[in-house]
């Protein structure tokens, strides 16, 4: 029988998860105001273009706002305030 | 995810390539149920055209209209799981089950624990011994570390550096640089897309007494202490900051092999210049690691010959948009003395001056469009006045500062290496003796 090595688990210690609640969401977008999140990977910018565009067609009713971060990877608050305080909902992208 | 603290309904938009890392992103920020869609790889280089096929599709991991997911997500009403979202203990056990050898090194290649070479087994008298190399206790805080900006921090202790030590192979009288570089808190297994990896360089009196190498072969395996410390770099970055696995935590698309180990000595003895800790502002007689984070071009030159600034100037301007660490071999760095540049910074200045290219290319790049348009746009210096140049002005790439030299090898060859590599800090060792 082989002999037993006692070894030392090699990985660090994570943070404990502490769940977060999401947002309650509206029955409709009707008439809300939608902040479409750049987040300043390369070409995400027309990417956001374009759903600006596709929600104009058909979901004309919808108010999308087009609104970049100062710098990618990095969270902006102040961007973050201010779609908190004059948006109802948001798409940010395309990101990892 | 902060949005929806904020109280704001949102859905973030991924590629489909990255559906395992952001679910998993998500559960690690205690917010798995946050809403998510996905499009197809890639969207860079897509015309308009193409990126509105993708909005009229469907999401590649549902199968779903890609509309009709992002409207849900901002619309239907949330379930008890959403509202209470999911909070958990994730502690790591400091000694694993009993087992035999064969078992134990099959466990830690299946839990992705190892680089897919063997490993010396860290048992208990293995560690102990290797904390005999440090003055510092077990259980000290050492740092945290994390394989990307959007992932959460991990934490280590002396103990849990030990451990990795010991199963890259290392010595315990390497302890204190194994340590300086886990102080330092910059991963060598970054999951950037671009496969960057670190490189560590080592100066001061610690080299001799540990019996690196600086001289022939510097940079290869071709000592123990370079190697063993490398690869302990390596293999505590990826366990002690939560993992470097394929499409979790690691996404470099090609990989990097120096990912493996890369450490070695400052033939500082050979060097014409000043050490590169003391230029980083340590005493001479003190131990220092310095880490370079990247690793994502490697180019190579002999001389200086005749042709050298051509040569220098192809290099520099090679379109990689990562800044030069250049490690020369002794006869260079006494070639360059003898053509003028009797300090580092004569011949930083010069690479500076002359890493150049035409706006238009310089702007024509995935890595300077995301992380340094953003930049240029609010106005910071010297990425404005980079933007504000026209399409066919030359604009500098590097500022000096960026720029770094370093010298080893053994003089057998006038040869150099040019890696695109950024400077990130340089830690004492002797601190952690």
């Amino acid at each position: 029988m082989a002999e037993l090595l006692t070894v030392h688990d090699p990985r660090g210690y994570p943070p404990r998860v502490v769940g977060k609640r999401l947002a309650q969401r509206p029955e409709s977008l009707d008439g809300k105001a939608l902040y479409l999140v750049d987040c300043l990977f390369d070409n995400s910018e027309n990417f956001m273009r374009e759903l600006a565009d596709w929600f104009g067609k058909n979901l004309p009713s919808i108010r999308t706002r087009l609104i970049q971060p100062r710098q990618s990877w990095v969270d902006d608050a102040d961007m973050r305030a201010k779609v908190a305080r004059e948006g109802d909902g948001a798409i940010l992208g395309v990101g990892l | 995810m902060l949005l929806e603290e904020a109280g704001i309904p949102s859905v973030a938009v991924h590629t489909d390539v990255f559906a395992g890392v952001a679910r998993a992103t998500a559960t690690a920020n205690g917010i798995p149920r946050t809403r998510q869609a996905f499009v197809p790889q890639p969207v860079v280089d897509l015309s308009r055209a193409e990126l509105r096929a993708y909005i009229e599709g469907n999401d590649p991991t549902s199968g779903r209209p890609f509309m009709r997911e992002v409207i849900e997500a901002l619309t239907c009403p949330l379930d008890a799981d959403d509202l209470t979202g999911l909070s958990f203990d994730r502690s790591t056990p400091r000694l694993l089950a009993p087992d035999g050898e064969a078992n134990l090194q099959r466990l830690f290649i299946e839990n992705h624990w190892t680089d897919y070479l063997p490993i010396v087994l860290p048992t208990e008298e293995r560690v102990a011994a290797m904390l005999k190399g440090t003055s510092h206790p077990p259980d000290e805080i050492v740092g945290r570390m994390r394989p990307t900006s959007f992932r959460e921090f991990w934490e280590y202790t002396v103990e849990k550096v030990a451990v990795n030590a010991v199963m890259a192979g290392a010595r315990p009288e390497y302890f204190p640089v194994i340590l300086a570089l886990a102080a330092s808190g910059s991963t060598a297994k970054s999951s950037s897309t671009t496969s960057m990896t670190n490189m560590a360089v080592v100066n001061g009196p610690i080299r001799h007494e540990i019996g690196m190498n600086c001289g022939i072969g510097a940079l290869g395996p071709y000592n123990h202490a370079n190697v063993t410390i490398g690869r302990a770099y390596a293999l505590l970055s990826q366990n002690l900051q939560g993992g470097s696995v394929p499409g979790e935590t690691y996404m470099g698309t090609l990989g990097n092999g120096l990912a493996y180990s890369a450490c070695f000595a400052e033939n500082e003895e050979k060097s014409p210049w000043e050490p590169l800790h003391v230029e980083k502002g340590l005493p001479a007689g003190e131990s220092a690691v310095s880490v370079f984070f990247g690793l994502r071009y490697v180019h190579e030159g002999y001389g200086p010959r005749e042709t050298w600034q051509e040569k220098m100037r192809r290099c520099l301007s090679s379109g990689a948009h990562f800044p030069p660490l250049l490690v020369m071999d002794p006869i260079v760095a006494r070639l360059f003395v003898e053509r003028g540049m009797t300090t580092k910074e004569r011949l930083i200045d010069w690479c500076a001056a002359n890493a150049r290219l035409p706006a238009r290319e310089y702007w024509d790049d995935q890595w300077v469009q995301t992380l340094l348009r953003p930049l240029a746009v609010a106005g910071v210096e010297p990425y404005a006045s980079r933007l504000k140049a026209a399409p066919d002005e030359i604009v500098q790439m590097f500022e000096p500062k960026e720029i770094n030299l370093v010298v080893a090898g053994g003089g057998a060859q006038g040869a150099w290496k040019m890696f695109g590599a950024r400077y990130e800090r340089t830690i004492s060792i002797d601190a952690w003796r």
